[in-house]
């Protein structure tokens, strides 16, 4: 009885949201009651009653979701690393993902660009859509997704090529020759990543010659020169010391203005800081997502309240 | 009594493996010293080779058995002094001798001699004793006796003038030799060569019955227009080459026999007992000059080896560019798009394998595929006017780069994979995540940093392709090419024809050649050119490399 009463309230939730998320309203629910169906549901809600209050969250903010995951579970092999996640991520927000080592947080960000299809045996199940259009959908081009959704890695990656050219190489992939609209749009991004004062003078010289904090900013930078809509970053600033995290942080706040941002971080001050929506992550669980506000200051279960206040983790 | 428990604290009883180590270095050691010995031999015996040598006059006694021609005097530079096994004599079994280059060879039929140290009563260095380098038959080693000029009575060794004269008609007959040269190998050889393409033509147009038409009969025409060229070019030849005997010069054999030889089949004459050191040194410099610059003379025991210099550069090059994008090719398959599985671990194992297969048989492999059926194939399609003579159907350059392409490319492929695996993957995914497609990242991202890991495998490549002999005996070394695979000559590269080898010409001088004791210094001096060429060439691929790798040194982030 139970589970009926939910999928009818979530049925609801998408009807409701219908007027504004256009693009393919129908698909939407067709995912969630697709054939596996109610018996889905019902197994879900008896081992994971939290899940409800996860897309209560999420389901408030779905009239101006750009990301939207459902249902969403990852195996690496036979291991079971993420569990039924749903989570809706607004338009040029700040979403932080939180939580203890091997969560599963990284593994669901690199499945929306689908980075994960490097990895060998991997099972994905679930949907993760776009404005409204899948990822997963064998007709898209991945190379085309990549390119609205940039990344920034934990590691900073610079490419053995010159500051400049790091910063075009997505351009130059893409066929884009003209030098004077790569110089601009290099410009353009580095000045976006608050890079452009220290490097402007040095654009043809190698990027491995840069400190950790800048390789980390060109990384950025690289990201933003493509236009993307959603920049994902997977702790970025792990790597570097308080003077060159707090110069990203300031650059991801103003960046807010453009970009949608998911961003992995270990970092509870740092989630606590920047993000406008925090989502904590335990054992492959989506435990708890709502306002960064909400979470710090008085969260809903028990698992968060511990986290963030470092009782474990 | 602290300080000792301390000690006793950190020796922890058992062995530290100190013998171990010691064990490792020696073998290190032992392989330095081996590869130290190796190369000290070849360059002090190689260069040697180039150091003018003294000349003795050498007496023996009036009943020794050590007489050339009966006589008791001779001469010749001192080789060296070594102990011979006697069993002839009972109480003494090691006897000490005396190895001379006697030279005049066309006169006494062999170039060395050995006599006993005992039998010596003298042995002198006379200053007037001139050691001259012929065309044929080694060098000359006689006291000048006078130059016989046409057309003026003779100039003897005596007088004053003589050196200067024969050293400035020496000049001319050097500037008429590479005047014949020049006529005999470019002048007649485009001549040559236009005859057999006009000689094809006609057979072509015989074959197919246009013997009466307008272009045949030209043909015919411009045949006989190269026909008569050629005959006055070798008339011009001819003239010129009966000037070189006009002049002689006469000496006398220490051993008493008088010779009057033309000036033009000699070139280059010393008085070696009169050099100082630095005239020595400008002799050394001079010998190796021309060592490295000259052709090869009488069945390439002298002269120079420049053919085959040139030869193993032009193959080892031309081999390089062959193998190094295959093996690229192939393994950025085998690494990055290769399904990992057990085809790919066979395929593994088997290119691994491919390294350790003996040379000779991809000679023998090379000749039956490349020449024999490419080859054929080749001349079959595109050359069938000059069949039965075959253009790429046989051995030459072509395939032999082909065949030591094949044979080193096990080298770059397992190089080039381990280049590609040591890029980092977070940059292969910062390029994916940029929107670049797989390709275009192994392209713009992988390539260039895994480039130096491909330049080792390049520089690997070519310090094994370059030494190798074996498989080139069957498919295109030659102990004497007539030209150069790369000369000015359309159509400059002549891929098709058999080339020269340093690898080869070090198997023909020590084991080919007729007077093995005349080509021992030559043998040395080539090994030693072999060696200095691979390592310059590697050095440059090493430069690359280096450059290569501070260009896209891989961040230690």
């Amino acid at each position: 009885m139970k589970s009926v009463n939910h999928a009818v309230d979530l049925d609801n939730r998408y009807d409701a949201g219908n007027g504004v998320v256009s693009t393919l309203p129908s698909r939407d629910k067709m995912t969630i009651f697709d054939s596996e169906g109610g018996s889905m549901e019902a197994q879900r809600d008896s081992i994971r009653p939290e899940a409800e209050t996860a897309s209560a969250a999420t389901g408030r903010q779905q009239d101006s979701a750009v990301i939207s995951i459902r249902n969403f579970n990852f195996y690496y092999g036979n291991k079971h690393t993420l569990m039924d996640v749903n989570l809706n991520v607004p338009e040029r927000e700040i979403v932080a993902f939180i939580g203890p080592s091997g969560c599963g947080k990284s593994t669901l960000l690199r499945s929306i660009n689908r980075m994960n299809d490097l990895i060998e045996d991997i099972r994905q199940e679930g949907d993760i859509r776009i404005n409204g259009r899948s990822v997963f959908d064998p007709n898209l081009d991945v190379i085309a997704l990549r390119k609205r959704v940039g990344m920034v890695f934990q590691k900073s990656n610079p490419f053995p090529k010159s500051i400049f050219e790091n910063v075009v190489f997505g351009l130059r992939v893409a066929g884009r020759i003209r030098k004077d609209e790569l110089e601009a749009a290099a410009e353009r991004s580095l000045r976006a990543a608050a890079l452009w004062d220290e490097v402007s003078d040095r654009l043809h010289s190698s990027a491995l010659g840069l400190s950790g904090g800048q390789m980390q900013r060109l990384c950025i930078a690289r990201a933003i020169a493509n236009e993307p809509e959603i920049i994902l970053m997977d702790e970025p600033c792990s790597a570097l010391d308080p003077v060159a995290t707090s110069k990203i942080e300031e650059m991801i706040l103003v960046l807010k203005k453009d970009f949608t941002i998911v961003i992995v971080t270990h970092n509870m001050q740092q989630a606590s800081r920047i993000s406008d929506r925090t989502a904590f992550f335990y054992l492959g669980k989506l435990i708890e997502f709502d306002t960064t506000e909400k979470i710090f200051s008085n969260p809903n279960t028990r698992q968060t309240e511990d986290y963030i206040s470092g009782r474990f983790g | 009594m602290a300080r000792k428990s301390k000690v006793d604290t950190f020796s922890s009883g058992a062995p530290a493996g100190d013998a171990l180590v010691w064990l490792s270095s020696l073998g290190l050691a032992v392989g330095l010293f081996m590869i130290t010995m190796i190369l000290a031999v070849i360059i002090w015996q190689g260069l040697t080779a180039f150091w003018p040598r003294e000349v003795a006059e050498v007496t023996v006694r009036a009943d020794s058995e050590f007489t050339i021609n009966g006589a008791q005097t001779f001469s010749g530079e001192i080789v060296h002094y070594k102990t011979r096994q006697d069993y002839t004599k009972d109480n003494k079994t090691e006897v000490e001798e005396l190895q001379l280059y006697v030279g005049n060879r066309d006169v006494y039929g062999f170039s060395f001699f050995y006599v006993d140290v005992d039998d010596i009563i003298k042995i002198e260095k006379p200053a007037d004793i001139m050691s001259i380098e012929r065309e044929e038959y080694g060098k000359a080693i006689a006291r000048p006796v006078s130059l016989h000029i046409k057309g003026e009575t003779s100039v003897s060794a005596d007088s004053l003038e003589f050196d200067d004269r024969l050293r400035a008609l020496m000049d001319t007959v050097a500037e008429r030799r590479d005047e014949i040269h020049d006529i005999e190998k470019v002048e007649i050889g485009r001549i040559n060569r236009k005859m057999e393409s006009i000689r094809l033509s006609r057979r072509r147009m015989e074959r197919e019955g246009h013997t009466d038409s307008e272009k045949y009969r030209k043909l015919v025409d411009a045949d006989a227009g190269l026909q008569g060229d050629y005959e006055t070019l070798a008339a011009e030849a001819g003239a010129l080459r009966d000037l070189q005997f006009e002049h002689e010069l006469e000496v006398m054999l220490l051993t008493g026999e008088v010779r009057r030889m033309p000036l033009g089949k000699l070139i280059n004459y010393r008085y070696p007992n009169q050099l100082r050191v630095i005239d020595k040194c400008v002799a050394f410099a001079h010998n190796m000059v021309s060592f490295i610059l000259n052709d090869p003379r009488e069945a390439n025991t002298e002269g120079g080896i420049f053919p085959a210099i040139f030869g193993t550069f032009v193959m080892t090059i031309f081999m390089s560019l062959l193998v190094t994008p295959f093996g690229v090719v192939s393994a950025i398959y085998l690494s990055e798009y290769a399904k990992p599985g057990l085809m790919v671990r066979m395929v593994r194992i088997a290119v691994n394998n491919l390294a350790g297969v003996p040379s000779i048989v991809f000679g023998v492999f090379g000749l039956g595929f490349f020449v024999y059926f490419v080859g054929a194939s080749i001349d079959q399609l595109f050359f069938s006017d000059t069949l039965p003579t075959p253009t790429f159907g046989t051995g030459g350059m072509l395939w032999a780069s082909f065949t030591l392409a094949l044979m080193t490319v096990p080298v770059v492929i397992v190089a080039t994979e381990e280049g590609l695996l040591a890029v980092p993957r977070g940059m292969r995914e910062g390029g994916l995540a940029c929107g670049a497609s797989k390709w275009q990242c192994i392209q713009r991202i992988v390539l260039p940093a895994a480039a130096p890991g491909i330049l080792t495998g390049m520089v690997l490549a070519m310090a094994r392709g370059a030494g190798e002999v074996a498989p080139l005996m069957l498919v295109g070394v030659v102990k004497l090419a007539p030209t150069l695979p790369l000369n000015t000559t359309w159509p400059y590269f002549h891929f098709e024809q058999k080339f020269m080898h340093l690898g080869f010409h070090i198997y023909d001088l020590g084991f080919q050649s007729p007077d093995s004791e005349a080509a021992k210094p030559m043998v040395f001096a080539t090994a030693l050119l072999l060696i200095i060429l691979v390592v310059a060439m590697n050095l440059v691929a090493i430069y690359v490399r280096e450059r290569l790798r501070r260009k896209y040194a891989v961040s230690a982030v």
